[in-house]
């Protein structure tokens, strides 16, 4: 007997194996670092600019740099204590960004901050302080997107959006980051929920979950009923359940054009996480200093998920799961699907930090690439209906503008087909490679006609 | 904590299909038609099949080191593949060095001419079956009676499929119906007990196979119940219209190569299409084809040609027909 009406999107997608090793570990707050390493760039678009210098004290909440252009946000200190130094510092990326070092004091706060546990429901802020103050806060999306909340708030003139769909799925393997805070801040989850509808003007919300989390299922569906215009839809587990186009397609069965934008089809989509730090943001004054992340990994001894302040070192918190083990071979920031392999441990977590996954040496390797052998899996898992053995052959000869017409572009790097490919084959690799090529075409375009 | 980490670009993981397994599923696929073929033709049924997979094996391994000089593929299990299915449309009583000559062809014109797995436009067996078809007519169509383990080689010559029955029959200008009086009725088709090549006899053993790489997800069904489909209807149609001059679609479907092609040879990956909508397209164009081969054509089978005509087309059928792109939608729509 099926419990629930399930949804899914309708065309591709695979099952890697789900892994969730932390998904019964409650979130512990990660013991204060030493010194957080915070950079000016943590999310999509420009870097914030220093509004601190060198030697400057600083309190937990303060504003370090100021959000700078259009698509750009605020980074604030997560930590109390001194400026060690602003200088270039490793990240994920692994490129030297701008990053403020800070050594920690004592645990001192900007006293404007509600650090408490009391829970604010009454909505009293008006539609634009709501999206105000997620932008003061340098709220980003923080599924790993890291796109600025609050311009996803700011419906473009002309369009109108009807419905939030909170996304809850984590199909990635491994992370359990957002299913435990659905279970521990489920509360708080649903206010900011309402938070984000005001903001974007809708009396429609639904929380897709995955059904393989059916205790956030069964509970918010209980807190959704007092709630009106909140439900709760349970999806298949399919991966990539979770990507934002295919997300829509599943719950209301509208397709995004391609180039286009959710908010063309009338849908915008905001991740758990960033449901809660809007509430903590407009409920509490609280900037985003502090996520939660899932560290995991067959050999780790602890598998957890942690509050963890931003800037803290990755090694840190992995510390704190019991030391890396033994056999590592690759420490991935993210899932194992879409996330970044690491060649450093001292880097930051920031706000886009959803797990630090360690795998083991045994299964760090890429297996040597085979011929083709056109078994077409690739083009039946692709949940964007592209051919990735084309865009990959296409990509190995060059052929761009060819690449272009078998919509590249359309790519959600969602990794399904090299995770299917029978012949290990790096599609992927190629498509990012033809992606990259056919945006400095564009470029180029741009250029030619201005 | 100074360990060296491996860094790669996403994903980290990878499913746990490979060329090989997917190879070892055909291979398993195989073996009911093969245990059948066994049961109908003894021995030579049981060593012909395994020395046309040690040749291609060993064709692969030469023409790879001392022609091409490259990497030996062995590993990945087609040539096993190629060898088996060159073996099943082949009659039991084939001579050796016939066989072997099979395999040379399969293997170095078929595929490694063409640069390897993957790159071949022909599906190799069919191309290495095709050859010896049109080199050694005679040995290609002495069918021996299915007698078990009590086949003997030199009587071989006495049996006749089906279909060659048919076509006799027709050139002869003899009713169609009459004709069939003389065949094994439809289960004993079902069942293999018919004279045919090693592999193709029993429709039954073969389903069984089918069922098992739909189960493994080594093949959709698109190509082969398209295939059985239009076989099917259009012999179906043509029996309607003249029932004393065509035999009945069931006949169709149970005798010649039809079940072992179109579940193993169609849906050789490489030669076939990339979409479910260029398959349905491919697997009508067999269908037709094999249809009209029997029917019209001066051979009493048609579906391997008609197999290897479609392969022909795969890179049109891949160049036209595209999966559904995801937010293809009209603009207004
Ligand atoms: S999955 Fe791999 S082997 Fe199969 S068609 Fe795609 S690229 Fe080729
Ligand atoms: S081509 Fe892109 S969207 Fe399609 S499966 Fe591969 S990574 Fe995912």
């Amino acid at each position: 007997m099926q419990k629930y009406q399930l949804k899914t999107f309708p065309k591709g997608g695979v099952h890697p194996a789900e892994n969730k090793l932390s998904a019964g570990s409650p979130i512990k707050i990660l013991p204060l670092p030493e010194r957080v390493v915070i950079p000016v760039v943590q999310h999509l678009g420009a870097p914030a600019e220093p509004v601190v210098q060198k030697g400057d004290t600083v309190v937990a909440g303060q504003l370090l740099a100021q959000s700078k252009g259009f698509v750009s946000a605020n980074i604030h200190a997560s930590v109390s204590g001194k400026v060690f130094r602003i200088e270039e510092r490793f990240d994920a990326s692994g490129y030297k960004r701008l990053a403020f070092v800070i050594d920690r004091h004592d645990d001192t706060w900007d006293p404007a901050i509600d650090r408490s546990d009391t829970l604010h429901e009454h909505i009293t802020a008006s539609r634009e302080e709501i999206i105000r103050k997620i932008q003061e806060a340098g709220i980003v999306g923080m599924g790993g997107a890291t796109f600025p909340t609050h311009i996803k708030l700011n419906v473009p003139k002309g369009k109108k959006a009807d419905i939030l769909i909170i996304n809850g799925v984590e199909c990635e393997p491994f992370l359990t980051a957002d299913h435990r805070l659905m279970l521990e801040k489920s509360k708080e989850l649903m206010v900011g929920i309402r938070i984000l509808m005001k903001a974007l003007g809708v009396d429609r919300a639904v929380i897709g979950i995955e059904q393989n989390k059916p205790d956030a299922i069964d509970l918010l569906s209980s807190l959704a009923e007092k709630s009106s215009g909140i439900t709760v839809q349970a999806l298949k587990v399919k991966y990539p359940q979770g990507g934002e186009k295919q997300l829509i397609k599943a719950i209301t069965g509208r397709e995004v054009p391609s180039g286009a934008l959710p908010v063309d089809v009338g849908a915008v989509v905001h991740n758990v996480g960033t449901t809660l730090a809007a509430y903590e943001a407009v409920q509490k004054n609280k900037p985003l200093v502090e996520r939660i992340v899932t560290v995991t990994g067959k050999s780790l001894q602890e598998p957890s998920n942690f509050l963890v302040r931003i800037g803290t070192p990755v090694a840190e918190v992995i510390e704190a799961a019991g030391g890396l083990p033994e056999d590592t071979g690759k420490v991935v920031l993210g899932g194992p699907m879409m996330g970044k392999a690491v060649s450093k441990l001292d880097i930051p977590v920031t706000k886009g930090t959803s797990g630090i996954l360690i795998l083991p040496d045994s299964e760090a390797h890429r297996k040597p690439v085979q011929p083709c052998i056109r078994c077409a899996k690739c083009v039946s898992v692709c949940p964007m209906g592209l051919e990735p053995y084309l865009l990959m052959s296409l990509g190995q000869h060059q052929l761009w503008d060819k690449a272009r017409r078998e919509r590249a572009l359309d790519c959600i790097e969602c990794g399904s087909c090299s995770f299917i490919c029978p012949a290990d084959r790096p599609l992927l690799d190629y498509i990012r490679l033809d992606k990259m090529r056919i945006g400095a075409l564009i470029r180029k375009e741009k250029k030619a006609v201005s | 904590m100074n360990k060296l980490l491996t860094v790669s670009l996403s994903p980290h993981v990878h499913g746990k299909d490979s060329t090989s397994r997917l190879m070892t599923g055909v291979v398993i696929a195989l073996l009911p038609a093969w245990a059948v073929s066994v049961y109908y033709f003894g021995w030579a049924a049981l060593y012909l099949p395994v020395l046309s997979v040690v040749f291609c094996m060993f064709f692969e391994f030469v023409i790879q080191k001392y022609m091409l000089k490259r990497a030996s593929s062995l590993k990945d299990g087609s040539a096993i593949v190629t060898g088996l299915l060159l073996a099943f449309t082949l009659p039991s009583s084939l001579p050796v060095w016939i066989l072997a000559i099979g395999a040379l062809v399969a293997i170095g014109v078929g595929k490694m001419s063409f640069g390897g797995l993957g790159t071949n436009p022909f599906n190799p067996a069919l191309v290495g079956r095709v050859f010896l078809f049109i080199s050694f007519p005679v040995q290609l169509t002495s069918w021996p009676v299915p007698k078990g383990f009590h086949t003997s080689l030199t009587d071989a010559v006495t049996g006749a499929t089906p279909l060659g029955l048919l076509k006799e029959g027709m050139r002869s200008g003899e009713q169609v119906s009459t004709l069939l009086k003389n065949v094994p009725d439809h289960m004993q088709m079902f069942l293999g007990y018919m004279g045919g090549s090693m592999g193709e006899v029993a429709a039954a053993a073969l389903l069984l196979g089918f069922l098992y790489l739909l189960w493994k997800k080594i093949i959709t069904w698109h190509i082969p119940v398209t295939i059985l489909t239009t076989v099917f209807l259009f012999s179906g149609l043509l029996w309607l219209i003249n029932p004393a001059n065509n035999a009945d679609p069931v006949f169709h479907l149970l005798t010649g190569g039809v079940m072992l092609g179109s579940i193993f040879m169609a849906t050789d990956y490489v030669t076939s299409p990339m979409t479910p909508k260029g398959m349905i397209i491919y697997a009508t164009g067999i269908g037709l084809l094999t249809v009209i081969i029997r029917r019209w054509g001066a051979y009493p089978e048609g579906v391997q040609f008609a197999i290897l005509i479609m392969n022909a087309f795969v890179p049109l059928i891949n160049m036209y027909v595209k999966p559904k792109r995801f937010g293809e939608v009209k603009k207004n729509g």
